[in-house]
């Protein structure tokens, strides 16, 4: 810290080298160059990196993280259902955020519509009919999301209260609530875990589209992918968000109900929120554990906001998560690498891609004395 | 200001830049050709090594990596066995209990694996799932307990009689007490031991049973308090949980779960400590009496072998003593003396069968001997006891006529328990 304020204070008494200026707007192929370019620096410092680290050659590297995303037709369905699983709970925390509604309890919203599917599968079990057991599923799990996104929107539309905190806060209970109910069902008994749920019977478990058992989550995330995008583009709800978003004094000026938009986005967010869970327990994983969101409710607020809420860049954004989490897996599998030099790995490549937008929002403006600067560098 | 400073940082990271790239290409000649030098030692190697052999690919599945002592056991296992056999094998770490397990199960047998390994328990479902659709590979499964209800030809379980190790590390702890005693350091009431168990499953009872019988052999006024975690790993708990048992006044901790928690409570605390899955002694010098743990290398050597020549796997497998499964670590300083000759003799009545850990004489539930158990061999939601395991005069715990996953949940007198939450 104070090496940088002497050369600030230095820096003080010379011209500044170049300016930071605003730019109006950017043209989209300009745009579009920055963030490829954005990329491909990464992708060069992560190289350089792994050369200096571990001495493999970063080309294999990449290799590997393609073949680990997309290397097999198994691997090419995992990375897609998993991509619409992270897309499907960014685009339900997407409205919140465009109404500057800090929801960062996708997590708990997960987890508690993975909850109420599992106590269906559990409870229901040889009571109902697989049909019928499906539907309370269906039912139970975007009930308990909406309810799990309703309540920190009511205390912040009645009293005003922190929903940062108030979302956070309704992740632990939702993980507490989790880990009561296992060990009040576990198998064995001590085990601390519940196993595949109705595995012999498989009552309860969400129809296999086609006979593949991954397309079902896929399909479900396209539905809500083009339901958001016209729901926030199209819609007077929409519209709504936006303004209340913008500013909640001109919303109120033009006779729109904060408190109800409020209510009601995060309600919707809930909702999308448990039809993840839904698909989670139902649909992939058959039983329920305290990590079965496995930070994707945290990932996603990543996700939404890099793709500046557009539910199509949102696609792209999510398929390059979880490229980079497979990638790593694979990465960590073939050159005994630990499993954190893929976090690393991942951490490069967002710096460089959030920092772009540094540089598409703003643009650096030379002085004169260029030649001082070329100096430093070399 | 905030301008400035950004300027700043963007020339230091261009800079940093520069000279990073100037350092990649000069290393880059060499590791290229390290590689190639291990890729032909790697072929002349495997040309030396039996048909049968390189018949064989091992995938194995593992819950942690290397950083989890419970998962490096497995780890050193596994690069044992098939370097020795010259098996070549695949490992994927950090996989989830839950269909990750399945993916990664599938993604090894895609691959041309034809031996497939999974060490968490709560994998086991999910190789059940995939060993249902690939009929022609062999999935094996460490601590499950389905395998001999599932009955498919290809899923197998794998345990060893770890109580045995349990029991010889129990007998080091009693003899450890037996000093104090002499000492003065403590009364024979005193002799109170503390156990950090992770939940109230059969493999934690039957492992901290064991133990305090063990010790109980050479300490007849011993007695035990357990408490649990709800975690196989937290390191915080773990250390709570011991430095709760010490001011209970507990002279002596041994834990199952698998950080370090424990061990160094007891390091801070100056307390001795028998430890799980491998040796504390470099960061618990002062403390570190003996662990006992499973050596999984025999297990993997005569999987893969069947698999190599055509055999069928075991359904359960239960390694012990004589098989190499179950072991002992070297003595820590603090031990008392003539504990190696103890165990020793321990060992050998052990393996002759002349002792059984769970011998009904030595033991008694309710202040009456346990003459019957049913116990809960065939795993359902009810956990229905469905097998008789008392004969002989002593509890089968583990016996190949059942399952190789301990089922031994009897809580017997003289140990206390403080919560059961778990």
């Amino acid at each position: 810290m104070t090496e940088n304020r002497n050369i600030k204070k230095n820096d003080k008494k010379r011209d500044p080298r170049f300016h930071i200026v605003k730019r109006d707007a950017l043209i989209w192929y300009k745009a579009l160059g920055i963030r490829i370019t954005a990329i491909l620096m990464a992708l060069v410092v992560c190289g350089v990196i792994t050369t200096i680290t571990t001495g493999i050659n970063p080309i294999k590297v990449y290799e590997s993280m393609f073949a680990g995303a997309f290397g097999s037709t198994r691997k090419t369905w995992i990375t897609l259902q998993n991509t619409s699983i992270l897309l499907m709970i960014a685009l339900a925390l997407t409205p919140a955020f465009k109404m500057k509604f800090w929801n960062i309890g996708g997590e708990g919203q997960v987890l508690i519509g993975g909850l109420a599917t599992a106590v269906c599968m559990i409870w229901l079990d040889g009571k109902v009919s697989n049909a019928v057991m499906i539907i309370c599923m269906i039912l139970a799990s975007v009930t308990a999301g909406m309810i799990w996104g309703l309540i920190p929107a009511l205390f912040k539309a009645k009293w005003n209260t922190n929903e940062t905190l108030s979302t956070l806060m309704m992740n632990y209970i939702a993980t507490q609530l989790v880990a009561f109910f296992i060990i009040l069902e576990e198998v064995p008994k001590g085990s601390g875990k519940i196993g595949i749920i109705n595995q012999n019977s498989n009552t309860g478990w969400l129809p296999q589209l086609f006979g593949s058992k991954y397309l079902l989550t896929i399909v479900v995330a396209v539905i809500i992918t083009l339901f958001m995008a016209v729901y926030l583009i199209y819609t007077k709800h929409g519209y709504e968000i936006s303004v209340v978003g913008e500013s909640e004094n001109t919303a109120r000026y033009v006779g729109i109900k904060v408190q109800k938009v409020i209510i009601r986005t995060m309600m919707l967010s809930g909702a999308i929120c448990g039809l993840a869970g839904l698909l989670l327990v139902g649909g992939i994983n058959h039983t329920i554990t305290t990590t079965i969101a496995g930070g994707e409710g945290f990932t996603a607020v990543l996700v939404s906001w890099m793709s500046k809420f557009n539910p199509f860049t949102m696609i792209l954004s999510s398929m390059l998560i979880v490229f980079m989490e497979r990638g790593a897996g694979e990465i960590s599998t073939n050159f005994g690498l630990n499993h954190s030099y893929s976090d690393i790995l991942t951490g490069i490549i967002l710096f460089f891609i959030i920092g772009c937008e540094f540089f598409i929002t703003y643009q650096l403006q030379y002085c004169k004395k260029t030649e001082k600067k070329e100096e430093e560098v070399a | 200001m905030k301008k400035k400073l950004i300027s700043l940082l963007a020339v230091v990271a261009l800079t940093v830049g520069t000279l990073a790239g100037c350092g990649s290409s000069s290393e880059q000649a060499p590791a290229g050709n390290d590689t190639e030098n291990a890729a032909d030692s790697d072929e002349s190697a495997a040309g030396d090594e039996s048909a049968a052999a390189s018949s064989v690919k091992a995938g194995f599945i593992f819950l942690h990596d290397e950083n989890s002592t419970y998962d490096l056991n497995f780890l050193n296992g596994a690069k044992e066995a098939c370097e020795k056999m010259g098996v070549e094998y695949v490992v994927k770490t950090n996989i989830p209990e839950g269909q990750e397990c399945y993916d990664a199960a599938c993604e090894l047998a895609d691959a041309g694996c034809n031996f497939i390994f999974a060490d968490s328990f709560g994998h086991e479902d999910y190789m059940i799932e995939a060993a249902k659709e690939y009929p022609e590979v062999q999935f094996c499964h460490a601590t499950g307990t389905k395998a001999h209800t599932e009955q498919l030809d290809n899923f197998h379980n794998a345990f060893a009689s770890i109580y045995d190790g349990r029991y010889l590390a129990g007998i080091v702890a009693g003899m450890k007490l037996n000093e104090m005693i002499e000492k003065g350091d403590i009364t024979e009431d005193q002799a109170k031991m503390g156990y950090v168990g992770a939940f109230t499953y059969a493999e934690v009872i039957s492992g901290y049973t064991s133990f305090f019988l063990g010790a109980r052999s050479v300490c007849p006024s011993v007695t035990m308090e357990v408490t649990f975690t709800g975690s196989w790993y937290d390191e915080t708990a773990e250390k709570e949980a011991a430095n709760k048992l010490i001011d209970n006044g507990c002279v002596l901790i041994s834990q199952h779960a698998d950080s370090m928690g424990a061990p160094t409570a007891c390091e801070t605390k100056g307390v001795p400590n028998v430890s799980y899955n491998g040796s504390t002694a470099s960061a618990c010098p002062n403390t570190f009496l003996v662990s006992s743990k499973i050596n999984w290398e025999p297990y993997f050597e005569y999987a893969m072998g069947c698999v190599a020549d055509g055999k069928a796997i075991d359904t359960d497998w239960c390694g012990n003593l004589e098989t190499g499964s179950v072991e002992l670590t070297e003595l820590g300083s603090a031990v008392a003396e003539g504990t190696q000759e103890a165990i020793d003799a321990a060992k050998a009545d052990l393996i002759a069968g002349k002792v059984h850990v769970f011998d009904i004489s030595t033991f008694t539930k309710d202040g009456a001997a346990l003459e019957s158990y049913e116990a809960d061999v065939d795993t359902d939601a009810d956990y229905t006891p469905d097998h008789e395991v008392v004969s002989d005069g002593y509890f089968h715990e583990s016996g190949a006529e059942f399952r190789s996953a301990p089922y031994f949940d009897v809580q017997i007198d003289g140990i206390t328990l403080l919560d059961t939450a778990f």
